[in-house]
């Protein structure tokens, strides 16, 4: 399923990354890879961008690159 | 020797900048703070210079931050890196140190706020760390100026001796380890003439990097063979160039924090502080009024209270020296039109824009806390779906909002926006907030034309900047800044302390830009208008002010003016003369006129028909505001052509609308 549809406070597990270009290579970056943890934390109070912890750290994301992350729900 | 100082945004990269140097520098809490490369001497050794460069997350040639550092070291090539880590956050850091270990230069990496990591009773073994990095690693904390001086020692022995890092090897043997190495072999020699370290160019075009391919020259079948060996390592991992190697790098990051890391509590102390506050100031329901209470409170008291008292102090100050001076310079019987120039050119046009200086204090040190203190990105965060929909990211809020105080700490404040696109746009955009300058005419043609409907007046002006301001962004967005909005991937910081320090230095450096400035430019251009205001064009003295220059240049002008429904002189004249301060623009019009300010209103009701007052006001509104706010613009986009062409489109923009409102006030009233 996309990152975006994570409910929050949910752990999460990054199989994979879609997207092309400065895009997806920023957010590889920036850790987000598969076999990451990763947990939605808070929507902003307008609905977009989302706040997600992973790798001990706070990231802010918006939903259109939400979607390109896709997870499971770790086990 | 000279440095290089590399680190993430956040890092604390500029405050261990300004202990190491002792120079001017701004620092702060947010992403991407510093934009220009600033240098200065070593502290503990003047015979070597450090080079800030911007903080990134990755050596790749995407944004403009990106790029410069990328540049700077494989160009100029310096003697030695420090890399600044923050212990906090240590795996995401490390990411770019192990790019920057493969330049092969020599390197020593500073592990920042240590402090931290003790208090949490949390331990790195700096040995281990060093030992798995191959470069000496120095623990320090740059608020607390621990540790500093090994670390310059560190960096100087590793420069001076050419110790290179013993480590470029992160990927385990397969078939990763072997597409490097046959990529290795194949452009070694182009790698040694183009002065490239062969394992960086090689790991880089493993990544498809478009410039170092470009660089290296090679011929096409060498082009082919590193396509074809690219492609069966992917075949083999099972997925792309760019995610093999990023997951190569953070894998082995993953190995050696769990050799050198080790940690009491999965949280620290800061991050649930952090989430505690934000429980509140990013909660769904109170973010937005706090933070536009916030900022009610840091213009309450920057206009209100405290740049007010100082800026009235200033202009008394200013008062009894011009007064002073003038009484000498009458007592000495000097040449009339030389006084006239010190008195009213010089006096009156340098402190006019000197009393702007205790408010772009003021606002920068509130400024300067909001962002030190992490509360800037929370903004950006809370922020960026209103102003997403205009085609800018929540970064951009709080420039525009200073602009309803002043345009020129707004354009100033446009230093912090990370990218290039936002920051331009952002520019454009901040002048068509009315600013506070404005108030005294919006007042006087209120008195004279609603007397019972003023407050209307006023909040349809301000509304109608915003709206003017919309509408340019979405046709910027459809036009000049069409293309891919940067990606707006953010960290949000832990919440610190602001250090005094820090502060106080950012304070320091806007003061001394704006008074650089001051005496610079908008000296001259104070000049320019004196000799407008005070000579006829036959250059003899005026003593009717309705025969300077500037009357002249007003009457040439009216016809452009008359199909806004105020085509007197006066008027036009009027508006030129608020090119200097917009205050100005009531000041002359009362003694174009001839009356005093209490007759004003009257006056003007008799002069501008309602339709013309509205259209006169919607012209105040969005043409250009003063002199100094052009030189901020000149400043900021660094280039005097593109200037004039923003002060142009604005008076355009001006005239326009106020040919609307002029023509569509004539169907209503």
């Amino acid at each position: 399923m996309k990152l975006s549809d994570m409910p929050l406070g949910k752990p999460a597990t990054i199989t994979a990354v879609r997207g092309e270009g400065a895009l997806r290579l920023r957010l590889l970056d920036m850790g987000i890879i598969p076999k990451t943890a990763v947990v939605v934390k808070k929507v902003a109070p307008l609905g977009d961008p989302l706040q997600i912890h992973l790798r001990g750290y706070e990231l802010t994301i918006r939903r259109a690159e939400a979607d390109l992350i896709l997870v499971e729900v770790a086990g | 020797m000279i440095f290089a100082l590399a680190g993430n945004p956040n890092s604390g990269k500029t405050t261990l900048f300004n202990q190491l140097t002792g120079a001017n520098q701004r620092t702060g809490n947010f992403p991407g703070v510093t934009i220009d490369q600033k240098s200065g001497l070593m502290k503990y050794d003047r015979r070597c210079t450090l080079v800030d460069l911007p903080g990134i997350y990755s050596l790749r040639p995407y944004s403009g931050e990106e790029v410069i550092t990328r540049d700077f070291l494989l160009h100029s090539v310096p003697q030695g890196i420090i890399n600044i880590v923050d212990a906090t956050n240590l795996e995401r850091n490390l990411y770019l140190t192990l790019q920057l270990l493969v330049l092969r230069i020599p390197m020593v990496v500073a592990l920042n706020m240590m402090d931290e990591v003790r208090q949490n009773g949390d331990s790195i073994d700096t040995q281990k760390l060093s030992e798995l990095l191959g470069v000496p690693v120095v623990p320090i904390s740059a608020s607390k100026n621990e540790g500093l001086e090994e670390l310059t020692k560190q960096a100087i022995r590793v420069a001076s001796k050419e110790i290179k890092p013993l480590v470029q090897d992160f990927c385990a043997p397969g078939p990763i380890h072997r597409c490097i190495h046959a990529v290795y072999h194949q452009i070694e020699d182009h790698a040694v003439e183009a002065r490239l370290s062969g394992r960086f160019a090689a790991v880089k075009l493993i990544e498809g990097d478009e410039d170092i391919l470009a660089r290296l020259q090679l011929g096409e079948n060498e082009k082919q063979t590193i396509e074809h060996l690219v492609t069966e390592m992917e075949a083999e991992c099972g997925t792309d160039r760019h995610a093999v190697m990023a997951e190569m790098r953070y894998a082995y990051i993953e190995s050696v924090c769990r050799q050198a890391v080790r940690r009491v509590a999965a949280e620290s102390r800061e991050y649930r502080r952090s989430v505690r506050l934000d429980r509140i100031l990013t909660h769904r329901y109170l973010a937005l009024p706090l933070f536009f209470g916030i900022m009610v409170l840091v213009f309450y008291l920057t206009f209100g209270v405290i740049g007010a008292a100082l800026a009235d102090m200033l202009e008394s100050g200013i008062g009894v020296l011009t007064a002073g001076v003038d009484r000498l310079l009458g007592d000495f019987g000097l040449n009339p039109v030389l006084h006239s120039l010190i008195i009213d050119g010089i006096f009156a046009g340098v402190g006019s824009v000197l009393s702007f200086l205790p408010i772009i204090v003021v606002l920068f040190f509130f400024l300067s806390i909001l962002e030190d203190s992490g509360y800037m990105a929370r903004i950006a965060f809370v922020m960026d779906q209103l102003l997403r929909k205009i085609g800018l990211s929540g970064r951009s809020v709080v420039p525009l909002l200073i602009g309803f105080g002043c345009t020129i700490p707004a354009l100033m404040a446009t230093r912090t926006l990370s990218s290039e696109r936002d920051r331009k746009m952002t520019i454009l955009l901040a002048p068509f907030m009315s600013c506070s300058a404005k108030v005294p005419v919006y007042a006087v043609f209120a008195a004279a034309f609603f007397p019972r409907s003023a407050a209307w007046v006023m909040t349809g002006l301000y509304f109608g900047g915003i709206l003017v301001a919309v509408l340019v962004a979405l046709l910027l967005k459809r036009t000049a800044f069409s293309g891919n909005p940067v990606p707006f991937v953010m960290e949000l910081p832990n919440y610190r302390f602001p250090s005094l320090k820090t502060t106080l230095r950012l304070i320091w450096d806007k003061a001394k830009d704006f008074l650089t400035r001051a005496f610079t430019i908008i000296f001259v251009a104070t000049l320019v208008i004196w000799v407008l205001v005070s000579f006829d064009y036959r250059f003899n003295v005026v003593t009717d002010s309705s025969h300077s220059l500037l009357a002249g240049i007003g009457h040439l002008l009216v016809p452009l003016f008359a199909p806004l429904g105020f085509g007197h002189w006066q008027a036009v004249t009027a508006l030129l003369s608020g090119l200097a301060a917009k205050e100005a623009v009531v000041s002359s019009l009362g003694v174009l006129l001839g009356v005093s300010a209490e007759g004003l209103p009257t006056v003007l009701a008799a002069l501008f028909t309602l339709p013309a007052a509205l259209s006169f006001l919607t012209f105040v509104l969005l043409y250009p505001p003063c002199v100094a706010a052009m030189a901020a613009t000149r400043r900021e986009l660094r280039s005097g052509v593109k200037t004039v062409g923003v002060v142009l489109s604005q008076c355009g923009i001006a005239w326009l609308a106020s040919l609307l409102v002029y023509q569509v006030a004539r169907l209503l009233f």
